[in-house]
């Protein structure tokens, strides 16, 4: 499998503080590839720079073959990356569909079009009896949901999940892994996610990359990494999974 | 045109900027800690004008004596309408506190163009046409003496906030709102304090200025405009800089004023705000806000 | 023009379509029904509702607080008035290079605001800033009069000349009555677009919306420039109906605040809300200066107070404004956001 996302020697700096350093990775076309790490490891702004929220100091990063470090988060998103965030951030005063429609548009420019697909989304993403509901009153995995088909909406080739499980009781977040897996295996979307939530990286994850103070500790199967020493002593303990 | 023209529009107009200092000062206080863009600013000023243009007109006692009850007042004044109007606002999105400002500006704008009428006031002083030499320069006493009341109430506020604990308490609040409260300072009532403190050095800037010039409902808002200019272009949070942003404007004003005509001179001071919001949106003195 | 219709129909309920045709047809009757007093009230009702929408399509639609509207109106007025009263060109023609300019000129600042990241409050600031900056510039620019004024030959006509915008009040209302209708519908029109959407997603969450892929400075741009050449169009019938412009009136922040005060008191973002805010500022105002009147007083600045009091009751009181308060209690949907 060809490498769709490559990052290649990242840096970032906060005057002084080194978030990111040096993190190099690829991320094989349609694999589910999980970033773990202790807080404060600099994920999210790993993440951040390959979104195009913010640029890095050092180093490219890849996608689909062109250079995307630096772009702003829109053209990223064009080029066929999505994300989600940390903290949800759904179009409050919009329903439902309406905040899918505005992802879809990306790609349609038709607004019936795009509202065509927006249900087909939202039906798969189990919110399609909910679709004329302002946002701001959904629960919690709801507006998780919504934040995934938003993402979606924009036909990816790249999702960019940033704890998307956090919060999640334990059923929502095995329904979840399996809708990602799902659109995974049908469509073959790569899925790059940040998680805490190991029960769903051990069930989703082809490869893990873990982080430490902005450095990569380790690489590679699931199984392989939760047994390595320093994954251990940095962040898991000795009692996971 | 001789140097010495230059050097005395130079001089008077630093010695005004040294007032407006003092204005901008309780605006930057204002929104250095209770982070309202208090729009209402050169309103609450020409309260205090007109304060000491009547207390001037029925009792003759000059402004500068009047200088103390008269901020006592508009700290009153500012301490009631945070704690009643803006404190319960402190929630809401950003602009919605800012209309609200806008429409008590409106509003005082115009009671006192009702009971005051368009027309000027002024504050004449026995000392009102008075002036001091140093060499080729002539100085207005007026303006002198105005200038070094600004001093004196700035100081006393920089005093207060660094050496008082109250001042500390109120610091506090302006560094980490969370914080503060997890101390247990009551953030609402130092809230409140802080709008009344910059209240009251809108006042006192404002009874100084009755020194300088002619007192009219209008001029509220051209004021808050230019207390705006100070701020920003000196530095949003730091005191020093509203100083050292009246200062520069109240010299390049005057000087505009010398070298283009007077009417236009306030055009500059927007020409510096558009400049400054573009290219140093933090101000001369200012820290970037995140 | 089919799909246009089905665009504007899309999912509204019938009974606020009938309660729509009754009050177009309301409006059309009224001149007849009036005097001629009433019928200059009317105009301004729907002068505040026409430059309320425009401004809207900024704030309620965008997001963002321009409180310097009054610029693009005094822009679109002077080059109105400047090419009729110097070169004799009409109001129709002096409007389609009105337009372009004011876009332009709500394109410089949105440029510089949205280029440097000036947003919020400081945007705001930025454009009153720049509304001043006019106003102070015309008051010395001779070639519009500065400061005594600019003004248009006004000719006792026997008849209306809709080209040359030369008649009685009642050809003036339905001007303005026709532009109101057109803003509405463009309103509609925009709002269900590809752009509308994009919009609300930039006032929702602007951060957002770019990591969804909206070109953020593209559309705040789009924005800003459509509701400055729609506004232009309220400064030219100003100028031709008032036959007088003044850079201190035109420019005044106060006509940038009477611009808003219909939308926020109406609802922002809403479609109705700027007429509605219209009707019920200028209702105010109309009851108190008839209240003045017969009590023999006469306060200058009485109007204002009351526009003053207005904003802050609604602020405090309706923050949504009326509009959305109305509907929920008659339950009638808003379509828009």
């Amino acid at each position: 499998m060809t490498a769709l996302l490559k990052v290649e020697r990242v840096s970032k700096r906060f005057r002084g503080l080194v978030a990111v350093d040096q993190v190099s990775f690829e991320v094989p076309e349609g694999s589910l590839f999980a970033v773990i790490g202790p807080n404060g490891a600099g994920k999210t702004t790993l993440f951040n720079m390959i979104a195009g929220a913010m640029a890095p100091n050092d180093g490219t990063i890849n996608f689909a073959g062109e250079p995307i470090q630096g772009l702003p988060s829109d053209a990223v998103c064009r080029r066929g990356v999505a994300r989600t965030f940390q903290i949800v951030r759904p179009f409050p005063a919009l329903t439902v569909e309406d905040n899918v429609i505005v992802g879809a548009l990306l790609r349609h420019r038709e607004v019936g079009v795009a509202r065509e697909r927006t249900h087909a989304l939202l039906q798969r993403l189990d919110l399609f009896d909910k679709r004329r509901r302002v946002a701001s009153t959904l629960t919690l995995p709801d507006r998780k949901r919504l934040e995934v088909a938003r993402a979606l909406a924009t036909e990816p080739r790249l999702l960019l999940l940033d704890e998307v499980m956090a919060g999640l009781r334990p059923t929502e977040t095995d329904r979840m892994v399996a809708t990602l897996r799902g659109i995974n295996r049908e469509t073959g979307l790569t899925i790059l996610l940040i998680e805490h939530v190991m029960r769903a990286v051990m069930a989703l994850a082809g490869r893990v990359l873990v982080l430490d103070h902005g450095v990569v500790i380790a690489e590679g199967a699931p199984e392989t990494v939760v047994r390595d020493p320093a994954v251990v002593q940095s962040y898991l303990g000795t009692e996971t999974v | 045109m001789p140097f010495d023209v230059y050097l005395n529009v130079a001089v008077a107009g630093i010695l005004t900027g040294l007032v407006y200092g003092l204005m901008a000062l309780g605006l930057s206080v204002i929104f250095g800690v209770v982070r309202v863009v208090n729009f209402a600013h050169g309103e609450m000023m020409s309260i205090a004008m007109y304060l000491a243009v009547v207390l001037f007109s029925t009792l003759h006692l000059d402004p500068l004596i009047m200088l103390i009850p008269i901020a006592a007042v508009m700290f009153v004044l500012g301490y009631a309408l945070q704690a009643g109007l803006i404190n319960p606002f402190i929630n809401r999105p950003e602009h919605t506190q800012f209309l609200l400002v806008v429409a008590l500006a409106i509003i005082i704008v115009n009671v006192l163009l009702i009971i005051f009428g368009p027309d000027a006031h002024t504050v004449q002083t026995s000392y009102a046409y008075d002036s001091f030499q140093i060499g080729p320069v002539i100085i207005d006493a007026s303006k002198l003496y105005a200038a070094a009341a600004a001093v004196v109430v700035a100081l006393l506020l920089f005093g207060f906030f660094r050496f008082t604990l109250l001042g500390k308490a109120v610091r506090a609040c302006a560094d980490n709102y969370t914080g503060a409260l997890v101390v247990g300072l009551n953030v609402h009532r130092l809230y409140a304090l802080t709008f009344g403190i910059g209240a009251a050095c809108v006042g006192a800037a404002g009874v100084m200025m009755t020194l300088i010039v002619d007192v009219t409902p209008m001029i509220g808002p051209v004021y808050t405009l230019l207390a705006f200019v100070i701020v920003i272009t000196g530095g949003l949070g730091s005191m020093a800089g509203a100083l050292v942003g009246g200062l520069l404007i109240g010299l390049t004003e005057a000087l505009a004023g010398l070298l283009f005509t007077p009417s236009a001179k306030s055009m500059f001071a927007f020409g510096i705000l558009v400049l400054v919001l573009l290219f140093r949106p933090q101000g001369i003195l200012g820290r970037r806000v995140a | 023009m089919a799909s246009l219709f089905a665009r504007i129909a899309d999912d509204t309920p019938r009974r606020v379509w009938i309660l729509l045709v009754a009050l177009l047809a309301a409006f059309i009757v009224a001149p007849w029904l009036i005097n001629d007093y009433l019928v200059t009230v009317l105009i301004v009702i729907l002068y505040l509702a026409y430059t309320g929408q425009a401004w809207n399509i900024m704030m309620g639609f965008a997001g963002q607080l321009s409180l310097g509207h009054a610029i693009y109106a005094g822009l679109g007025g002077y080059i109105a008035a400047v090419l009729f009263t110097r070169y004799g060109i009409g109001p129709w023609i002096g409007l389609l290079a009105a337009m372009p300019v004011a876009a332009f000129c709500g394109a410089i600042i949105g440029f510089l605001a949205f280029r440097f990241g000036v947003a919020g409050v400081y945007f705001a600031i930025l454009t009153i800033a720049f509304a001043e900056f006019t106003r102070i510039g015309f008051d010395h620019l001779d070639f519009v009069h500065a400061s005594s004024g600019l003004f248009l030959p006004v000719k006792q006509l026997s008849h209306n000349d809709l080209w040359l915008l030369r008649g009685s009040p009642r050809m003036f209302y339905y001007v303005i009555l026709a532009a109101t209708v057109v803003a509405f519908v463009l309103c509609r029109v925009l709002l269900n677009s590809r752009m509308g959407y994009f919009w609300l997603a930039i006032r929702e969450d602007e951060r957002a919306a770019s990591a969804a892929g909206v070109p953020t400075f593209r559309y705040k741009m789009y924005a800003v420039m459509i509701s400055a050449a729609v506004t232009s169009f309220a400064g030219v019938f100003y100028a031709f109906f008032y036959n007088n412009l003044f850079p201190e009136q035109v420019f005044n922040i106060s006509r940038s605040i009477e611009m808003i005060l219909g939308p926020i008191i109406g609802g922002i973002g809403t479609l109705f809300g700027p007429i509605i805010g219209a009707f019920v500022l200028t209702g105010l105002a109309e009851t108190l200066n008839a209240a003045m009147a017969a009590l023999g007083i006469d306060l200058p600045g009485a109007k204002q107070v009351l526009y003053g009091v207005c904003l802050l009751v609604v602020i405090v009181a309706l923050p949504e404004g009326i509009l959305p308060w109305l509907s929920r209690r008659l339950g009638l949907d808003e379509s828009a956001s």
